[in-house]
């Protein structure tokens, strides 16, 4: 596979070139139809960290997650102004193939959605979609380990995905998901359905992860995202004329944002008086 | 209730505490009962054509059932015995042209309705010409394909009947098909896209595997349906009293012999050896057409 996105080079490189952004994400305004969903969000995506994205219910945190990897090209009535640059290329640029992009930069969804075969084909299924010429088992055998999901399927691989629990079809997403080594990981929620044990599992993953990988990370928890993210970016909701539309509020280091947010907004989310 | 104030609180709630045993007197369960048995009589009211269409066939004509009638012609006039054994290759042979022409035709159509342009006004014009074709009685299927194929061919033929049989099994395949694949999760679809699918590789890999259950059962039903139909093949097929593969060749541009024709045929004629083999013939047909349901049914439960 190669990956041909030097043709798409509108670059914005005296920006990045010398800081570690894997994706620059500058989203303007994001419409579903005549709906404003997000505006004015710009979210650099640093490699080797976890970005945090942290914020009311339908405050567009999967909008923004699902932008930078093109997936909201299959919603009718998408549009979008803004850009989105990964490594410097324009993932919107019209000479960009978007499945080549979604290969790159890979995504765990909120809710579990393994496909209808068994458990080693699902995680192998990228990897032969990649036309990988290694040992498959062996890289399916890993990521499962990696996803805390090894020692609780080892014995059914064959069996389909679709009879593990929800928590463990989780786990099996993130198998897939992982398996093809995308340079980006976005993950919505990766463990609202799942218990604590495999919660730590799957943050402890994620930090063992961006050694070498990117991950942009949607929660509802925010002691998880204390826990694992490097940056967090806070998004809020306007409620105007036209709709609700979420836009950035804050965006800095974890630490920073939790004890010291610079924002009202962030200070009363933090501290958990909004609704 | 204020158990606080009360001296005898027990009492109380003993007293006030709801009755939970069921109560057949009450207006609610007679009628729950009442329901129920009608439900349950209407099920059994609705076996009973088949059972006991089974049951006559089976009576009269069961006891010639054996391997002779599989494996001889059928005979003339006064001839005794005889079988009906190219009338069942002939209506495998029917059917079978008619499923070669009507699965990958509806096989995409459905592709195309579920997935491609599911809200196109070509998909809601195929969607209700599929709907209308549902309800083609039969006998037109068999003229059409009289006119498109029989007067084009200047004979009577196999493939004739396979383009009747195909009209009418083509609105089955496609919608059941459809709507299998409408079944398949958006989310799963998602999954797919979100790993690198292209849109045909989502359709092929992901989609199609899924809904295979689904689209069995309609290409069986169809089939199912097709193998028992009579009239089309009067004006496509008409009979034959040889074997469609003889020495060798296949006749194909030849007349062909099918089990509905057979049962049509001799169930008019005066003689006993005839009636008793269109007996068994339907009896065949009868087990031929379940055959193909169940088949359908194991088809459909079968999932991943
Ligand atoms: N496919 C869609 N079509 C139209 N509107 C949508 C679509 N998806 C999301 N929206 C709208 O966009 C807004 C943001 O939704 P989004 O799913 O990004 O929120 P979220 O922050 O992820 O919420 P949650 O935390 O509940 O998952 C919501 O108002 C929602 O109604
Ligand atoms: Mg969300």
């Amino acid at each position: 596979m190669n990956m041909n996105f030097s043709a798409a080079s509108n670059v914005n490189a005296s920006k990045n070139a010398h800081s570690n952004v894997v994706i620059d994400c500058n989203l303007d305004k994001v419409f579903y139809g005549d709906f404003l969903a997000v505006r004015d969000s710009h979210v650099p995506i640093q490699k080797g960290q976890i970005t945090g994205f942290i914020g009311p219910s339908g405050c567009g945190k999967s909008t923004v997650l699902r932008c930078l990897n093109r997936m909201n090209d299959l919603i009718e009535g998408f549009r979008f102004e803004g850009n989105v640059h990964f490594n410097n290329q324009d993932v919107y640029h019209k000479t960009v193939d978007p499945v080549v992009v979604r290969r790159y930069i890979g995504m765990v969804f909120q809710q579990p959605n393994p496909f209808a075969m068994s458990i080693f084909d699902n995680v192998a299924f990228g990897l032969r979609l990649n036309r990988f010429k290694g040992d498959i088992a062996e890289c399916v055998e890993n990521a499962l380990k990696k996803a805390a999901l090894w020692g609780e399927v080892k014995d059914k691989l064959k069996a389909s995905g679709l009879s593990l629990s929800g928590g463990q079809q989780q786990r099996l997403c993130i198998a897939r998901a992982i398996a093809t080594e995308p340079a980006v990981v976005l993950m919505d929620e990766p463990c609202s359905a799942l218990d604590p044990i495999s919660t730590r599992r799957i943050e402890e993953l994620m930090i063992e992860l961006k050694e070498k990988y990117t991950i942009a990370l949607v929660t509802h928890n925010m002691q998880q995202a204390k826990r694992v993210a490097d940056k967090t970016a806070f998004l809020s909701v306007e409620i105007s004329e036209g709709g609700r539309t979420g836009y950035l509020v804050e965006l800095g280091e974890t630490s920073q944002i939790f004890d010291d947010p610079k924002e009202e907004l962030t200070q009363q989310y933090i501290r958990g008086e909004f609704s | 209730m204020n158990i606080q104030d009360s001296f005898h609180p027990e009492q109380e709630i003993a007293k006030e505490a709801p009755c939970l045993q069921r109560s057949l007197l009450e207006g609610r369960s007679i009628t729950n009962i009442l329901l129920t048995g009608i439900a349950w009589l209407a099920a059994i009211i609705a076996s009973v054509p088949l059972i006991s269409v089974l049951y006559g066939l089976i009576v009269k004509g069961g006891h010639r059932l054996s391997l002779e009638v599989f494996t001889e012609l059928p005979p003339a006039g006064f001839e005794e015995g005889g079988g009906f054994g190219n009338a069942i290759v002939g209506t495998l042979v029917t059917v079978g042209f008619g499923a070669v022409i009507s699965i990958p035709i509806g096989f995409l159509a459905a592709i195309f309705l579920a997935e491609l342009e599911p809200d196109g006004k070509v998909a809601y014009v195929a969607r209700f010409c599929a709907k209308t074709l549902t309800g083609l009685p039969s006998i037109l299927a068999g003229v059409f394909a009289y006119a498109v194929v029989v007067l084009a061919t200047g004979t009577y033929s196999a493939p004739a009947a396979g383009v009747a049989l195909a009209l009418l099994m083509l609105p089955t395949v496609v919608l059941t098909a459809e709507g299998a694949m409408r079944m398949v999760p958006s989310k799963m679809k998602a999954a797919a896209y979100g790993i690198g699918c292209t849109r045909s590789q989502v359709i092929w890999k992901i989609v199609l595997p899924t809904a295979l259950p689904g689209v069995l059962t309609g290409v069986m039903l169809a089939i199912a349906r097709a193998a028992g139909e009579t009239a089309p093949l009067l004006f496509t097929a008409l009979f034959s009293n040889y074997w469609f593969v003889e020495n060798g060749t296949a006749h194909v541009m030849e007349p062909i012999a099918s089990l509905s024709v057979l049962i049509y045929n001799f169930a008019g004629m005066p003689y006993e050896n005839q009636i008793e083999l269109a007996w068994t013939a339907s009896l065949v047909l009868v087990m031929m057409v379940l055959l193909f349901n169940i088949l359908a049914r194991v088809l459909g439960r079968k999932k991943v």
